[in-house]
């Protein structure tokens, strides 16, 4: 069983190997808890889905080449945990989002709320709205979206994988991802706005025409 | 030149596209010279990025110390 085929290549100690292992598992791990827990949205889930994936990993360590692209290979099985215990519970929810007709909130634009561009004066409301939101707000919005939309959202704009990619690991067609994403995005600037309003951030929308020495 | 001009709306339907980088590099250079010469595109654009951004942010949260222990934990069995 154990014939090496590439011999040339010096075989780490079991303890090399593990302490590798773990030193890239502490980089990353700030990162694999707030993806898992952007995808469960609870806590123990998080913590339960990081662990699950670390183990999966470490059992599966052999098929990675190199230990060098263990963070796009250990964040894959991340999702891939993720999605396992996700598909048993999902089904019902997922078909009624996917029936949901477009309505106005698929076209939600938050720029376009906030972006005068006569107001020059005012300078740009939009980056000082940006700047505003607290991650907390950006988490909320993200957290409150409904499952299937959140998934998508977090592989592709919060992870940064390809429309492919994400069609790839959650096995659908590219366009449903596509779609997928678009009302995503809507409902989530919406969310933002919302959210921002009742923060009191904009200054746009005609309710607050507000004192322009700004702050509070 | 004979570059074919695309409007605001095109680069605001395709803009995530672009920002996404799902686009070919012809489709992709065509919105690049739109954002170049359109302030209102640009400022989109750049508001998406932004956003975007901020976003990607959310998939950092300092993990708690019950983890980091479970996992020094497991992986010592390893
Ligand atoms: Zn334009």
């Amino acid at each position: 069983m154990a014939t090496s085929t590439r011999e040339t290549v010096p075989v780490a100690s079991h303890q090399e190997c593990r302490d590798q292992f773990e030193q890239q598992v502490t980089l990353l791990m700030d990162r694999l808890y707030g993806t898992a827990l952007r995808l469960t949205r609870h806590p123990d889930d998080a913590e339960d889905v990081v662990a699950e994936a670390i183990s999966t990993a470490w059992n599966k360590l052999d098929q990675l080449e190199d230990l060098a692209h263990m963070e796009g290979w250990l964040f894959r099985i991340l999702h891939h945990t993720f999605i396992s215990h996700w598909r048993r519970r999902q089904c019902r929810q997922d078909r009624e989002v996917e029936l949901e007709p477009e309505n106005g909130d698929t076209r939600f634009s938050l720029f376009e709320k906030l972006h005068q561009p006569f107001l020059l004066w005012w300078g740009t409301p939009e980056r000082e709205f940006i700047n505003a939101m607290l991650q907390e707000d950006i988490n909320k919005a993200i957290d409150n979206l409904p499952d299937a939309y959140r998934v998508v959202t977090v592989l592709v704009e919060v992870e940064g994988y390809s429309y492919e990619q994400a069609a790839r690991l959650l096995d659908l067609p590219l366009g449903t991802i596509r779609s997928r994403l678009c009302r995503a995005r809507g409902r989530l600037q919406k969310a933002l706005w919302q959210q921002g309003r009742e923060a009191g951030l904009s200054t746009c929308g005609g309710e607050r025409s507000g004192a322009s020495g700004g702050g509070a | 030149m004979n570059e074919s001009r695309i409007s605001c709306e095109e680069v605001v339907q395709r803009l995530f596209d672009y920002l996404h980088q799902e686009l070919d590099i012809d489709a992709s250079a065509e919105i690049e010279r739109h954002l170049h010469r359109c302030h209102d595109c640009f400022s989109r654009a750049e508001f998406e990025q932004k956003l975007r951004d901020r976003l990607t942010e959310s998939g950092q949260q300092e993990a708690p110390e019950r983890l980091r222990r479970r996992i020094r934990e497991m992986i010592e069995r390893f």
